[in-house]
C-alpha cells in the first residue's frame, strides 16, 4: 500500500506545531498502524530527519499507552480496539491519513503525537484507590460479592486510562474515565467504605485540572477501546449527588 | 441544568395544552378563558417567578458550561470527529441560542402586551376576558412570522430530543430496564410537542 500521511509535528510543548505530509510506500496490509509508523520513522532516520514521536508500549492493546487521533477518531476507525491493534487493511491504497495528538487542555503535547497524561494519574491520586493496611491475604470467601456486582466492577476496571474518551468528547470531558475508576470500587464492599470521599475528591480534581463537562453526547462510549458503558457515568452522578447531599460539614 | 431543563419541559406541556385550545374552539372562548385563569390565579402568578428563575438558571448554566467546554480544548482538531451517539447533543448551545432569541421576540409579542399593554376585551356568556386569542390569530396571519415560529419550534424539538434523556443521565437515572424506554419516550415526546406547537400557526394561517 502507498499512503499519504498528514502528521502533527511539534518539537516541544512550548513551540508551535504544524502538519507535515509524508509519503510511505509498500506498506503491507497486514502491518499494524504503529508498524507503519515505524517504517516511516526508519525512513526519516535514514534521511537524517527527526522521527515522529508517538506513545506505545505493550502493542497488545492492554497497556493504554498508545493514542493517536486518526482521521477524526481516537484509536482509528475500528471499534473496541487501541491504535496498536488496528491494521493497515482498514485503509485504502493511496488514502491520505490525518494523524493528530489527543487535544485537551489538561493533555499538553510533549512532542509530535505524544501528550502528557499525568492529569489522569492526578485524578487517581485524588481517590482512585482503596486504603487498606497490608497484611495477610484475606480468605477469598470472607467477603461475599454477587456475581453481577463483580462483573460490573470488572467491566469498569477494564479501563486502561488511554484518554480516548477525552479525545473523542467534543467537550474534552474525562467523565467516562473518572466514572470507570469510581464505579470499579463503588459496587464492591471494599470500595464502599471510602465511596463518598472518593467520588467527591476525584470529581473535584477532574474539574480543577480543566477537563470539560459531560453533555451526554456518548462519543466516549463509542470510541472507548474497552467499550466502557456510559451507565458508569450515571452511577458516578448518583454517587456524587448522594455524597454531596449527606456528607458532613468540614 | 438537568433539573431546570425538566422543569421547563413540564412548563412546555402546560403551554402547549392551553395553546391547543385555540384549535378546538374557533370563537376563542376556551383559550381566552384559560389565559384569563393563568393571568389571574394567584398561585400561578407566584409560580411564574419560579419559572423565570428556571429559565435564567438553565440559560446561565448552559452558557457557563459551554464556555468551560470550549476552554477545555484550546487547540481544535484538523479533522473533527463525529462519534456522538446523541446527534442533537452537538448543537445544544446553537439551538438554545436561537430558542433564546425566539423567546425574547415571543415575550415582546405576547407576554409584555398581555401584562402591560392594552388588549381589547371580548364578552362571552361565561364572562368578559381580554381577547388574547385574537392577538394570536392576528400574528399567525402573517406568513413570515409563521415561518419564523415553525423554525424556532423545530429547533426546540431538536433541543428536547437530546435534552430529555440527557437530563435523566445527568441525574444518575440510568437503568438497563428503563433507559431505553426513557430514550424512546424523549423522542416521541419531542416529536409530539413539536407537531403540537407547529400545528397551531399552520392551522390558523390556512383556515382561520
Amino acid at each position: 500500500m502507498d499512503l499519504t500521511l498528514k502528521i502533527w509535528r511539534q518539537a516541544t510543548a512550548s513551540e508551535k506545531g504544524k502538519f507535515v505530509e509524508y509519503q510511505v510506500q509498500n506498506i503491507s496490509a497486514d502491518a499494524s498502524f504503529l508498524e507503519m509508523l515505524d517504517v516511516l520513522n526508519e525512513e526519516l532516520v535514514r534521511k537524517g530527519e527527526d522521527p515522529v514521536a508517538f506513545d506505545h508500549d505493550c502493542r497488545e492493546g492492554i497497556c493504554g499507552a498508545c493514542s493517536l487521533y486518526i482521521n477524526g477518531r481516537p484509536h482509528g476507525p475500528d471499534k473496541g480496539i487501541t491504535t496498536c491493534q488496528m491494521h493497515m487493511r482498514r485503509f485504502k491504497d493511496g488514502e491520505t491519513i490525518v494523524i493528530e495528538p489527543w487535544r485537551a487542555k489538561p493533555f499538553p503535547v510533549i512532542k509530535d503525537l505524544m501528550v502528557d497524561r499525568t492529569a489522569f494519574d492526578e485524578i487517581i491520586q485524588a481517590g482512585g484507590y482503596v486504603s487498606i493496611n497490608t497484611g495477610g491475604v484475606p480468605d477469598a470467601n470472607a467477603i461475599p460479592i454477587p456475581k453481577r456486582d463483580a462483573d460490573t466492577a470488572m467491566d469498569a476496571a477494564a479501563c486502561i486510562g488511554c484518554g480516548a474518551c477525552v479525545a473523542a468528547c467534543k467537550n474534552a470531558s474525562a467523565m467516562l474515565f473518572v466514572a470507570a475508576k469510581v464505579s470499579q470500587f463503588a459496587v464492591l464492599p471494599q470500595g464502599k467504605i471510602e465511596a463518598r470521599e472518593r467520588v467527591q475528591n476525584m470529581v473535584a480534581k477532574m474539574d480543577e485540572l480543566g477537563f470539560g463537562n459531560c453533555t451526554n453526547t456518548y462519543a466516549c462510549e463509542a470510541e472507548c477501546p474497552k467499550e466502557i458503558s456510559v451507565s458508569h457515568i450515571a452511577r458516578m452522578n448518583r454517587e456524587y449527588l448522594s455524597a454531596k447531599l449527606v456528607s458532613q460539614k468540614e | 441544568m438537568s433539573l431546570a431543563g425538566l422543569f421547563l419541559t413540564s412548563f412546555l406541556v402546560i403551554h402547549l395544552l392551553i395553546n391547543l385550545l385555540i384549535l378546538f374552539d374557533k370563537s376563542l372562548e376556551l383559550f381566552n378563558q384559560a389565559a384569563h385563569f393563568m393571568a389571574t390565579n394567584p398561585l400561578i402568578q407566584t409560580f411564574q417567578y419560579v419559572l423565570f428563575f428556571g429559565f435564567i438558571l438553565h440559560i446561565i448554566l448552559g452558557v457557563v458550561l459551554q464556555i468551560q467546554n470550549w476552554v477545555a480544548r484550546p487547540v481544535r482538531y484538523e479533522r473533527k470527529g463525529s462519534s456522538e451517539q446523541s446527534y442533537f447533543s452537538k448543537f445544544m448551545i446553537h439551538t438554545g441560542a436561537i430558542i433564546f432569541i425566539f423567546l425574547i421576540i415571543h415575550f415582546a409579542n405576547f407576554f409584555v402586551k398581555a401584562k402591560f399593554g392594552h388588549i381589547d376585551p371580548i364578552t362571552y356568556d361565561s364572562g368578559t376576558y381580554e381577547n388574547l386569542g385574537q392577538l394570536v390569530v392576528m400574528l399567525f396571519s402573517d406568513g413570515g412570522y409563521v415561518i419564523f415560529y415553525v423554525i424556532a419550534i423545530l429547533l426546540l424539538g431538536f433541543h428536547l430530543e437530546h435534552g430529555f434523556q440527557s437530563a435523566f443521565q445527568s441525574l444518575g437515572l440510568n437503568h438497563s430496564r428503563y433507559t431505553p424506554f426513557i430514550k424512546g419516550l424523549g423522542t416521541v415526546f419531542s416529536i409530539l410537542v413539536t407537531l403540537g406547537f407547529i400545528a397551531i400557526p399552520l392551522v390558523i394561517y390556512f383556515s382561520f
